[in-house]
């Protein structure tokens, strides 16, 4: 029963301060280039991490090719092998996700959706996305200097991934990599800054906080999060950078390279795990905390009803975010660390599971009594409920500390953590960009195209992560660039292995679809207009489309009600945009 | 339709393929079958789970699917049942966090009458120490590695000159009887595993870590390095053989003979 005013709609206070003068672009270059326009830097970030991911993509046919046929590629040795390994997975967690989510996503929706006519700090923002884009080249120059990338794998654990025996350990490698991390971080702040005070400063008249759309919701708690988690990892590169330039001996202890004992002593190996995974966490989160408020937002505008349980659904997210903190050993329980943290952080990571599991029942319940128009951002999110949910409930395995003993460092975690970080999170973007599209361009994307692009990669993800798993159960581990004889993995898992690969080929491939809608939507898509998904929420409130410069022409939006009024009884149309005074418009009115 | 239908099926075939495919855990060759258990119990509640919210998503996808004329019910929230779903999560969790750390418990808790051996770790090879007559391993120092002195034993301290090692890869060990596992590297992270012995655990430089485990049958089990070590890392093999007492007695006896031996020169 309703005993919140939910569909209440109250009169909204008068506005703080009067309405800013934007800075004003002169020339080609300031408008598309060094942009301060939040929409163009998200375009910006967004094209970038594709190509990363497509780079990234790449890298994972390579490994996938030596794992499902060893031996047939010979220049995938070892070397290339690890490389290969870290390269993608580094890409993939921070380039790519972390980038795309909230420099892509954030900055296109944030202003957008609370309405606002940009971010807080516009200049700074742009500096964000330059460093970046310095951040990714420093990264990709590794490939071309003497020694290639690192080949520690993308946790960079010391003391092999400064050593000799590690590719990249004592060339450029490790060097580029570091310093890329760093500088990626310096930008990332700069951006994450701007899109918590955004939310915080700079919300529309009657936009309070829990009238914000869950995206937004998602998107501040990661920015949030992030901020704080970083850092970990900025001073953990620092001073491995200092261990591998200097000679100083944070993570070194008294040790052996090839031989030769080392004029080293006294660091710790486990203090650059604890400074990793105090970051790796939450990064995690940080990822999947903008897919839970996306996935909330199309769930609801294509099943034409109100998220159920928003309040809760907020206060999830928030404990999650919290809780996410506390829970980092869990990549550490056969670390050598003392044996009783197991117990800690095992009662946390599975305490971690209650909020999750809420969020997973609200989406359901959503979608139940619902009018369920299976688009193709429905779809995507569909496919994220199922990779998701299977992902997460391999993570309770994972998590309880003495199950976790089997299984880690095996390809069950490689399944896991794809499936629930990977697959499922970029099921959700794909997604966010079907929904998106036409408010970025002003067309639709291709749905036939967008059809096809869906179930190959779904049914395609699913088949190659899920089997997985059992390989890892029977022991195969990770990180091993060939298997060959192993007595305890008979003939039938190389099978496997070869069908792993096949598909996984079909689904990178299956890609260059996505990439070809995108780019021949922009001129010959269906033309879109201002809110083809009839959804609620500001962004679709913009009286052109796309949207220019400050959003919102000459009238700021007012905000009258929460973001999930669809099918409310009695009401003229199935929604009622965030905007809208009253539930039973005069004849005409127009939503924009 | 057809994706409803679809949904059920990812449900039913994620279910035969775990009954029905050829892949599973090797035979526990170890006291450890309590983590079996746990994992079997933890199948079990996440597969019930997983079934259930796939099917609950196809019903819903379709029975509410789009037709002309439907309106969705519009509902914010259901404290009750929001509270009952929390609840039940609850328990669902606890039940497989309970016996998750009671096992961790024994896991960790090392059995009185543990024989000590040393298992060291070096790019990219295996090698082990046995405690000789004395029934004690010596110190060691990783400064004190070199080529006639690879484990970085040191030669002062008694307890170490009957240290039987063993160089090659190959750890013999006695049937039925615990072993705790003192796990030491002198160079990068390695990770002592055996599938079959459901044993698992990192060898840090500048520490030492354990494990223990009592073999529960006799055979040859590989030893695998299980965190990354560089280029040679998926080289980096061994076997545990677990022999009856009397075979591995003889064997032991034979081993201390020929390290007194080999030790016999620095001992001038």
């Amino acid at each position: 029963m309703v005993d919140v005013p939910f569909g209440h709609v109250g009169t909204a206070p008068e506005s703080d301060v009067g309405d800013v003068e934007l800075y004003h672009p002169h020339s080609w270059v300031t408008k598309y280039v060094f942009s301060q326009d939040a929409k163009i830097i998200a375009i910006q970030y967004s094209i970038t991490a594709l190509a990363v991911g497509l780079i990234a993509l790449i890298l994972s046919w390579l490994m996938r090719l030596q794992l499902g046929f060893p031996g047939v590629f010979s220049f995938i040795d070892a070397n290339a092998y690890y490389q290969l390994i870290t390269m993608h997975g580094m890409m993939m967690v921070v380039y790519v996700l972390t980038a795309l989510f909230l420099g892509g996503f954030g900055n296109y929706l944030i202003p957008l959706m609370i309405g606002a006519r940009d971010m807080v700090f516009p200049y700074v923002n742009m500096l964000s996305f330059w460093t970046y884009l310095l951040a990714v080249l420093i990264l990709v120059a590794s490939f071309f200097a003497p020694g290639g990338p690192s080949g520690a794998g993308w946790t960079l654990y010391p003391p092999q991934a400064i050593l000799s025996g590690t590719p990249g350990g004592q060339d450029w490698g490790i060097i580029l990599m570091l310093v890329s991390l760093m500088v990626f971080i310096i930008g990332f702040t700069m951006g994450g800054l701007n899109y918590v005070v955004t939310v915080l400063q700079a919300r529309a008249r009657g936009m309070t906080l829990m009238r914000m759309p869950l995206t937004v919701w998602g998107i501040f708690t990661a920015s949030f999060m992030a901020l704080l988690a970083f850092p970990a990892l900025f001073v953990g590169a620092v001073m491995m950078l200092f261990d591998r330039a200097l000679g100083t001996s944070f993570f070194m202890p008294s040790i052996v390279e090839m031989g030769q004992v080392l004029e080293r002593s006294g660091g710790s190996p486990l203090l650059f795990q604890h400074l990793f995974w105090f970051f790796g966490h939450p990064e995690v989160y940080i990822v999947a905390l903008p897919a839970f408020g996306i996935v909330s937002d199309l769930i609801s505008t294509h099943a034409r009803r109100n998220i159920f349980g928003y309040r809760m659904m907020v206060w999830a997210l928030l404990a999650i975010g919290a809780l996410s903190f506390v829970v980092w050993a869990h990549h550490m329980y056969v670390s050598g660390m003392n044996p009783y943290f197991g117990f800690f952080f095992a009662t946390t990571t599975l305490i971690i599971a209650i909020p999750t599991a809420i969020k997973v029942y609200n989406w359901i319940l959503t979608l139940w009594r619902g009018d369920i128009h299976l688009n193709v951002p429905m779809l995507f999110a569909l496919a994220f409920i199922v990779t998701f949910v299977n992902g997460g409930l391999t993570g309770l395995f994972l998590g309880n500390v003495v199950v976790d003993v089997p299984l880690s460092d095996t390809m069950f975690v490689v399944a896991h953590f794809h499936m629930v970080m990977g697959v499922a999170p970029i099921l959700v973007i794909f997604g966010a960009i079907y929904h998106w599209y036409p408010k970025m361009t002003g067309r639709m994307l291709n749905d036939a195209l967008g059809k096809l692009h869906f179930w190959v990669t779904f049914l395609g993800s699913y088949a190659i992560f899920f089997p997985m798993h059992y390989l890892g159960l029977m022991g195969v581990p990770r990180r091993y660039h060939e298997i060959g004889d192993m007595a305890f993995v008979p003939a039938s898992a190389h099978t496997l292995n070869a069908f792993i690969s096949v598909v996984a080929l079909i689904v990178g491939a299956a890609q260059l679809i996505f990439v070809f809608n995108l780019v021949w939507s922009l001129r010959s898509g269906r033309p879109a207009g201002g809110n083809p998904w009839r959804a609620t929420t500001l962004e679709w409130q913009t009286p052109e489309t796309p949207p220019p410069h400050g959003n919102w022409g000459k009238q700021m939006p007012v905000v009258y009600r929460w973001a999930y009024d669809y099918s409310v009884p009695g009401a003229a149309e199935d929604f009622l945009p965030q905007n809208q005074p009253s539930a039973h418009p005069a004849p005409g009115t127009s939503h924009g | 339709m057809a994706v409803a239908l679809i949904l059920v099926l990812i449900a039913a075939g994620s279910v035969a393929f775990h009954l029905v495919s050829p892949w599973w855990w090797t035979p526990i060759a170890s006291n450890w079958g309590y983590i079996d258990s746990t994992i079997i119990i933890t199948f079990w509640i996440t597969g019930a789970v997983f079934v259930a919210i796939v099917l609950f998503t196809a019903y819903c996808v379709y029975r509410f699917r789009h037709q002309p004329g439907r309106q969705a019910h519009y509902e914010p929230e259901s404290k009750r049942l929001e509270m009952w779903l929390t609840i039940v999560t609850g328990v669902g969790v606890a039940a497989m966090l309970t016996p998750g750390l009671f096992v961790w418990g024994q896991f960790i808790t090392v059995p009185e009458d543990a024989t000590d051996i040393e298992i060291l770790g070096q790019q990219w090879q295996w090698s082990f120490r046995l405690p000789g007559p004395d029934g004690q391993l010596g110190l060691t120092d990783t400064r004190l590695v070199s080529p006639d002195n690879p484990l970085g034993l040191s030669r002062e301290d008694p307890k170490a000159q009957d240290d039987v090692i063993v160089e090659g890869g190959e750890l013999r060990l006695p049937v039925g009887k615990p072993i705790k596992a003192l796990l030491r590297s002198v160079d990068v992270i390695h990770n002592f595993y055996v599938p079959e012995m459901r044993a698992k655990m990192d060898l840090v430089p500048g520490q030492v870590s354990y494990i223990w485990f009592t073999p529960t049958r006799t055979g040859t089990f590989e030893i695998l390095c299980a965190e990354l070590c560089g280029v040679g890392h998926s080289h980096m093999r061994g076997t545990v053989v677990v022999q009856e007492q009397s075979d591995y007695q003889a064997w032991l006896q034979d081993q201390q003979a020929r390290s007194f031996a080999r030790l016999a020169p620095a001992a001038q």
